[in-house]
């Protein structure tokens, strides 16, 4: 009983038990905490991450608002059935500048995280409005109603600022023209000087060509609707990323 | 400084009602039964700390240790999620592999005439075909409304194998390939180029064409328009073009309808549908195998 007597002293002075309670506290706190610090480390790095266009990210918040994630996934796992479906399975860079992330646990719909540049724009717009005219067995809802809503984009600068707080690397430019690139990006017969400045700021952000598309996405020329958005975040969901720069075998990328 | 608290200095002290030992611990004469955990749940207890260390030690676990840089320890087994599925991958293309590496040499026509080839390729085909290309063409290539049905003999671009497959790589109208098919029939109303009543003439001159009531006065002055605006294209006898994708207007089959409102709008506003280019995102079996299944699907030429 050696021990037990020991443990009369801690019980008996309530200095000591509370030093040893901070102590034993303070190890579990430790081994919680601690992983958070080397998060870093479990992101890959990867050639042409930038962060959302604010049309994408508008279209990002259109995704959550609806409760898309319910029903749909946004990650390939490593298991050859998903990468013979989807394509490349999907990698932490992919979602570093997603708050929150959409990874999603439960896939009613299939898995969307390869799914831009998949189907036209077109598809995108007539299977929102009405999903069994392109999928006759399809049991998701019809989103017909985005096509009709006005996109609210006046307050996109603060959701790109929110989002810097958060450690997504936007600059001083991107927030200050984040209206202008987001009507840009949605019609391209508009204002080519604004394009080429949206194409230019995102590019040099993901560090190569090609990763900015302008499009009419929703096919109506007369308004930047949520439809456009939705449409425009769909169709880069996956495509960042160069994988022909990306060694699976890197010891770096083992998982 | 013993307070209240009653400590029993003899080691074993039994309770007389239950029989078990109690921790010799007394509080105001309540005394507090020693029963020992079972001996099974402790051993379990036991042997699970026991395995996360081996499991630490065999598996990729602790992050950035110094010497690591921002690597994890590896392990000794050496186990990675994104190895052994670029291995299994790589089985099952291997499993295909005698009849997929045919498929890669031979040529389309090749692959049609030898029956078993043919079934590999219809059988892969089939399978990527409701994996990919159902979501738009149909199941089966029956189409929609703007999605060409694939299982007839109506072809915008060209029916022979190697056009399929030229289709099914590059696309059409998929601006960041070079190689793909490419043509923009112009917005004649939204852009201005014919106004609302030229448009509702040539309406009527295209329903005239192709075997619908039309009205013979409009249709009349819209033969003219059709002549300066659309035969480029589509033309002089409005059979279409495959070299430009654009379509027989003549037959009984449309992609965008043909109730006079769905022709008004086709001219109002163009219809430049587009496909995906799938070199890339597909193997070359895969592309080969669905030009395969796409051409027998009903009018391949």
């Amino acid at each position: 009983m050696g021990l037990m007597k020991k443990h009369e002293t801690l019980e008996r002075h309530s200095l000591a038990l509370t030093l040893g309670i901070l102590v034993t506290v303070a190890i579990g706190g430790i081994v919680e905490i601690a992983p958070l610090f080397y998060l870093e480390n479990t992101i890959e790095k990867v050639e042409g991450m930038r962060p959302y266009t604010p049309l994408e990210l508008a279209g990002r918040n259109v995704y959550i608002r609806e409760g898309c994630y319910v029903c749909h996934s946004q990650m390939v796992r490593p298991l050859r059935d998903e990468v013979e479906r989807y394509g490349h399975y999907s990698l932490a860079a992919e979602s570093m500048y997603d708050h929150p992330f959409q990874w999603g646990s439960k896939r009613t719909g299939p898995d969307l995280a390869r799914v831009g540049g998949k189907y036209s724009d077109a598809w995108h717009v007539d299977h929102l409005k009405d999903p069994q005219s392109m999928v006759p067995e399809s049991v998701m809802p019809p989103y017909a109603f985005l096509a009709d809503n006005k996109l609210h984009y006046e307050t996109i600068g603060d959701h790109l600022k929110a989002l810097r707080f958060e450690g997504v690397p936007y600059t001083d430019e991107m927030i200050e023209n984040a209206k202008a690139d987001l009507i840009a990006q949605a019609d391209p017969d508009a204002d080519y000087d604004a394009q080429d400045a949206l194409v230019a700021r995102y590019e040099e952000a993901a560090g190569r060509e090609g990763s900015v598309r302008i499009a009419d996405y929703d096919g109506n020329p007369d308004k930047v609707t949520e439809l456009d958005a939705l449409v425009a975040y769909l169709q880069m969901v996956g495509t960042l990323v160069d994988f022909s720069t990306y060694e699976a075998d890197d010891l770096d990328n083992r998982r | 400084m013993k307070g209240n608290l009653e400590m029993s200095e003899t080691d074993k002290e039994v309770d007389v009602l239950s029989g078990v030992e109690t921790t010799g611990h007394s509080w105001d004469g309540i005394k507090e039964l020693n029963n020992p955990l079972p001996r099974w749940w402790l051993y379990v207890w036991y042997g699970t700390i026991f395995w996360a260390i081996l499991y630490m030690i065999a598996m990729p676990a602790l992050p950035s240790l110094p010497g690591l840089g921002s690597r994890n320890t590896p392990g000794v087994l050496g186990m990675s999620d994104r190895s052994a599925v670029a291995e299994s991958v790589a089985t099952l293309h291997a499993e295909r592999s005698a009849a997929s590496a045919e498929l890669l040499t031979a040529s389309l026509q090749d692959i049609q005439n030898n029956l078993d080839l043919q079934q590999f390729a219809m059988a892969m085909g089939e399978s990527a075909f409701g994996d990919n290309c159902a979501t738009c063409h149909g199941a089966g290539g029956r189409g929609a409304k703007g999605y060409p049905m694939l299982a007839d003999d109506v072809w915008l671009w060209d029916g022979t194998l190697d056009g399929i497959e030229q289709t099914i790589r590059h696309g059409i109208r998929h601006e960041e390939d070079v190689d793909t098919r490419f043509s923009a029939m112009p917005a004649f109303g939204r852009d201005g180029l014919l106004t609302s009543v030229q448009i509702d003439d040539l309406v009527q001159y295209v329903l005239s064409v192709s075997g619908h009531e039309a009205n013979a006065g409009m249709a009349a002055r819209g033969e003219g328009l059709f002549q300066s605006n659309c035969a480029s294209c589509h033309g002089m006898d409005a059979k279409g073009s495959r070299d430009v994708g654009a379509p027989n207007l003549t037959d009984a089959d449309w992609l965008y309808g043909s109730s006079p409102d769905d022709i008004r709008a086709t001219i109002t506003n163009a219809r430049n549908s587009h496909m995906p280019a799938w070199q890339g995102r597909l193997d070359d079996a895969t592309i080969k195998a669905l030009a395969v299944y796409v051409h027998s699907l009903g009018g391949g030429e």
